[in-house]
């Protein structure tokens, strides 16, 4: 608790407070080490952007994540490597159970993907390039130098499109962001917050601070008088007596995530009967929002904590339209993140919690299916790639074929409980919020069950009568590559740097 | 109304054949993780009142954090479970299973200490062996397969015609709707491809029974009142004081051990779970859990009877058992969704019930004042869970592909067409549940 006034920003990667917006032209390199000692040495003088404010704006950042194995090959001790997620050591394909869970099947099966998909060849590397218009080129001279060459092999470059703001769908996207409580200011006590809030404990983000529960995420820490070198790092909150390899550092999820712009318009179409309105408004419930990003939820009313009163987009919640007649309870940003509190629909008082507490004074028969949001936020990073499609050209008969997709990044502290849960429990899964039939609209990959019952319907509930249903829905998004990364901080990278060829990186 | 029962068959693992029994019990699975219902071992599908059964080999894999609190482990041989939910008496299930499956029975046990195919009579065999659970919950204590059965293809079968009558009669008139959709029952019913039969009258004996249960059990903690008020601070002290020093033990699972469970999971929309540990030493603790689970077993029995276990929806059956001696508990339960899903409930909605129990078990994590911290303590709670887990090695459910939520909402389907809503608003309601 000792930064906190004042938040340790220069350790913290610049990803992890800003989003780049600025600088709009970016590329992500996919990267294998092949020479260790070449690759620290490079480390050493990368010029990694952290996260203090500068004055003036800069021109370029770069940011700095590492897969497990990359790890291992740059020299970190394999106990070091132990103290990470189980989800981080085993990766984003390293086994069947886990891409179940993720709908990384059919279509999406990692076995059809374009880099990650192989466990035994998962990038070591994750450079991120951010640039202003026309600088990229420049800002990539800048660092691959000779001993770069040497280092690395180039696995795998994604490029990415500036958009404006939207996503290939067309909808305005990064409306909705947890608000990162640097300060800590908020207290994590379920006794304090049985309503959403937007604001969102430093530790859900970045390791080494108090979660939402209040404690500390399991994380890599190093006892100093064990290896010398960890003097550099930061005291472990929680353990004063060690290091925290992880601080200030979070885990980086990135999915290459294709969209099928021409299906997605021509199936809402044909839905609407070739009607431009309709085929708008069905859209905008699959959504949750219009294309502009005005949501279907009306705003206003009590304030919710951490939304800045500029952002009216962001100011709502569900609670006073349970049976998705506003907004479909399936509706993509209803599922990515219901705006549920720890008591959902709220708690009047002490009375009120304590007959909450033992399940009963539910008004409604399908009341408190959905966990409480603050335990499964994810702060997005992504950058859309390849040639924009709009609605109007994709609908023409023979629409330009090229790859376009998003690649999605969210930063977390604990992935299964994050990412993981927020892909399995509420997007992909067939029965969220009680429902039955469907996946998210826009990301379900609509495998049928296990007893045949498909999952590739949506339902518009309805004020005056049944809910419409509409099925048949294609899939619109194929995953293409993905994997899980470690983003250090700037301490913990010098301490990467520091290591020799005689830490066991050499020759593997 | 037809009660529900539930039976458990444990019995010991000969020595040297758990491997061979293994093999012949992933012979009856479909896939990893899921039972083929017309396996010829045991047919499961062929026995119609069947919700739930699954065969587990209890290991005690945990055994040594009994080291912990300065005692050597408890031997244990590996055993064979064989457990399950069924409508009506488990005593006339387990009688249809002998008669109508023994020689896969037999072929089971035949690797268990003490069955003797050519000697034992299998039904008594497996009701000598039969363990009744300290508490039981059942998510709708009266809901049968068949009703369950009944009810699906009824919604099935609206929500199948429902595109058509609003084309007769539009989507607005509700009423006019709702005709249409009940005309549509009854001729359904008539032509026979619907069934929806009436409940069975419930036994009587049973309805007695359970009504003095209800009345007997607040009687009895009525009388002892005065008693635990008095020995209340001194109970609170010694609690405390065991909280401050128990050991806790918090060891991460291995990453081959949770491969090996979450190969089993999200196979269905239901999952299977199954935790054994040892109850902590000393008098106290088992006294207060043996009282807790009684609470919890009367609690179940008489209040979350009907679709929620507290905040919890997604429990279609569980069960907790005191085994071996009541040195060891062993829970067992049928859940919707994924484990990490279940792990929130576990964590953000029941913690405190959780701790209850529980924290009675060596290696959970440490508790205050018996409900506070404990499952909260997420990071050590889900150690200690995974840890503690073992894999079903058949698993089956009567009805894939619905959870607990389903089958609540298919019976509201029901009673909607057996007992018409008067207001406009409460019709729409029942549109909308098709």
């Amino acid at each position: 608790m000792s930064q906190r006034d004042g938040f340790e920003f220069e350790d913290l990667q610049g990803l992890l407070r800003f989003g780049h917006g600025r600088l709009s032209e970016a590329c992500f390199m996919l990267l294998k080490v092949v020479d260790p000692e070449a690759a620290r040495e490079w480390l050493l003088k990368a010029p990694v952007t952290d996260a203090s404010s500068r004055t003036p704006l800069p021109q370029a950042a770069m940011q700095i994540a590492f897969s497990a194995e990359g790890l291992r090959v740059l020299g970190i001790d394999e106990a070091v490597i132990e103290g990470f997620s189980d989800e981080f050591i085993v990766g984003m394909t390293g086994d069947e159970s886990r891409s179940r869970r993720l709908g990384d099947s059919g279509g999406s099966a990692p076995e059809h993907w374009r880099w990650g998909g192989d466990p035994a060849a998962t990038p070591h590397i994750l450079l991120l390039h951010y640039a202003l218009p026309g600088g990229l080129q420049t800002q990539r001279a800048s660092v691959e130098d000779d001993r770069f060459d040497a280092a690395f092999e180039l696995i795998e470059i994604l490029p990415t499109r500036d958009l404006g703001g939207i996503e290939h769908f067309g909808f305005a996207d990064g409306i909705s962001q947890p608000k990162i409580d640097w300060q800590q200011r908020q207290s994590t006590d379920l006794h304090h917050r049985d309503r959403y809030s937007n604001r969102l404990a430093v530790g859900e983000t970045v390791l080494g601070y108090a979660n939402e529960y209040g404690l500390y995420t399991d994380r890599p820490l190093i006892d100093p008088r064990r290896d010398e070198r960890a003097a550099i790092l930061a005291d472990a909150e929680d353990l004063p007596g060690l290091k925290d390899f992880a601080r200030n550092g979070c885990y980086l999820v990135l999915r290459q995530l294709a969209q099928d712009v021409s299906g997605f318009w021509r199936f809402l179409d044909q839905q609407s009967g070739g009607d431009a309105e309709r085929r708008e408004g069905l859209a905008a419930s699959m959504v949750g929002r219009e294309r502009d990003g005005t949501p279907l939820m009306k705003t206003g009313g009590d304030p919710i904590p951490g939304v800045a009163p500029e952002q009216q987009g962001n100011q709502f919640t569900y609670d006073a339209d349970p049976g998705g007649h506003r907004c479909p309870l399936g509706a993509h940003i209803r599922r990515a993140n219901p705006r549920s509190g720890d008591f959902p629909p709220g708690v009047t008082g002490f009375f009120s919690r304590l007959i909450k507490i033992f399940g009963f004074g539910q008004r409604r028969a399908d009341e408190d299916l959905v966990a409480s949001t603050r335990f499964h936020r994810l702060l997005r990073r992504g950058r859309p790639y390849g040639p924009p499609l709009t609605p109007e050209a994709a609908l023409e008969t023979d629409p330009p074929q090229a790859e376009r997709g998003l690649h999605f990044i969210c930063l977390v502290a604990n992935i299964s409980r994050q990412f993981e849960f927020v892909q399995d429990t509420w997007s992909m899964n067939s029965r969220f919020n009680g429902m039955r039939q469907e996946s998210d609209p826009l990301l379900g990959g609509r495998e049928p069950l296990i007893n045949g019952e498909n999952s590739d319907c949506f339902r518009l509930g309805q004020t005056d009568g049944p809910a419409r249903k509409v099925c048949g829905l294609p899939r619109f998004v194929r995953v293409r590559g993905g994997g899980y990364f470690f983003m250090p901080g700037m301490r913990a990278l010098k301490y990467i740097a520091s290591l020799s060829a005689a830490d066991g990186g050499a020759g593997r | 109304m037809t009660p529900q029962s539930t039976f458990m068959i444990l019995a010991e693992i000969r020595e040297g054949e758990i491997d061979a029994l293994r093999d012949l019990l992933a012979g009856m699975n479909r896939i990893e993780g899921i039972a083929d219902p017309e396996n010829p071992l045991l047919p499961f599908g062929q026995f119609e009142r069947l919700h739930v059964a699954r065969f587990v080999i209890l290991e005690a894999e945990t055994a040594e954090e009994m080291r912990h609190h300065g005692r050597e482990p408890y031997p244990w041989r590996p055993s064979l479970v064989f457990l399950g939910d069924c409508d009506g008496k488990s005593r006339y299930f387990l009688d249809q299973l002998a008669r109508r499956a023994a020689d896969g029975l037999q072929q089971i046990f035949s690797h268990c200490v003490g069955f003797d195919p050519d000697r034992d009579d299998l039904l008594t065999w497996m009701s000598g062996r039969n363990i009744t659970p300290k508490a039981n919950y059942i998510n709708w204590i009266g809901r049968t397969v068949q009703q369950v059965r009944e009810e699906e293809a009824l919604q099935r079968s609206l929500a199948a015609y429902l595109p058509r009558a609003i084309e007769e009669v539009g989507r607005g008139n509700a009423r006019a709707l709702r005709q249409k959709l009940l005309t549509h029952v009854e001729l359904e019913r008539d032509a026979g491809r619907l069934q929806l039969s009436p409940p069975e009258p419930t036994p009587k004996l049973w309805w007695l029974g359970n009504l003095l249960h209800k009345l007997g059990m607040p009687s009895i903690l009525l009388l002892l009142a005065p008693l635990l008020l008095l020995s209340a601070p001194f109970l609170i002290l010694r609690l405390r004081m065991l909280e401050r020093s128990d050991p806790e033990i918090v060891i991460r699972p291995g990453r081959a051990h949770i491969a090996r469970l979450s190969v089993l999971e999200d196979l269905d929309v239901t999952n299977h779970f199954n935790v054994l540990g040892d109850v902590k030493p000393g008098l106290f603790r088992l006294s207060l859990l043996k009282f807790l689970l009684l609470t919890l077993d009367y609690a179940s029995r008489h209040v979350y009877n009907h679709g929620y276990l507290t905040r919890v929806k997604t429990i279609h059956f569980a069960r907790w058992v005191l085994l071996d001696n009541d040195r060891r508990l062993y829970f067992a339960s049928n859940y919707d969704g994924s484990l990490e899903g279940y792990m929130d409930d576990f964590i953000n909605k029941v913690a405190w019930g959780l701790n209850l129990v529980f924290s009675n078990g060596v290696g959970y994590p440490r508790t205050s004042w018996l409900i506070k911290q404990g499952a909260a303590r997420e990071q050590q709670f889900k150690y200690t869970l995974r840890r503690h887990q073992l894999p079903s090695e058949v698993w089956y459910k009567a009805y894939p592909g619905l959870t607990a939520f389903d089958l609540a909402r298919n019976s509201r389907i029901r009673q909607g067409v057996e007992r018409r809503q008067s207001s406009d608003r409460a019709i729409r309601e029942w549109l909308g549940l098709i």
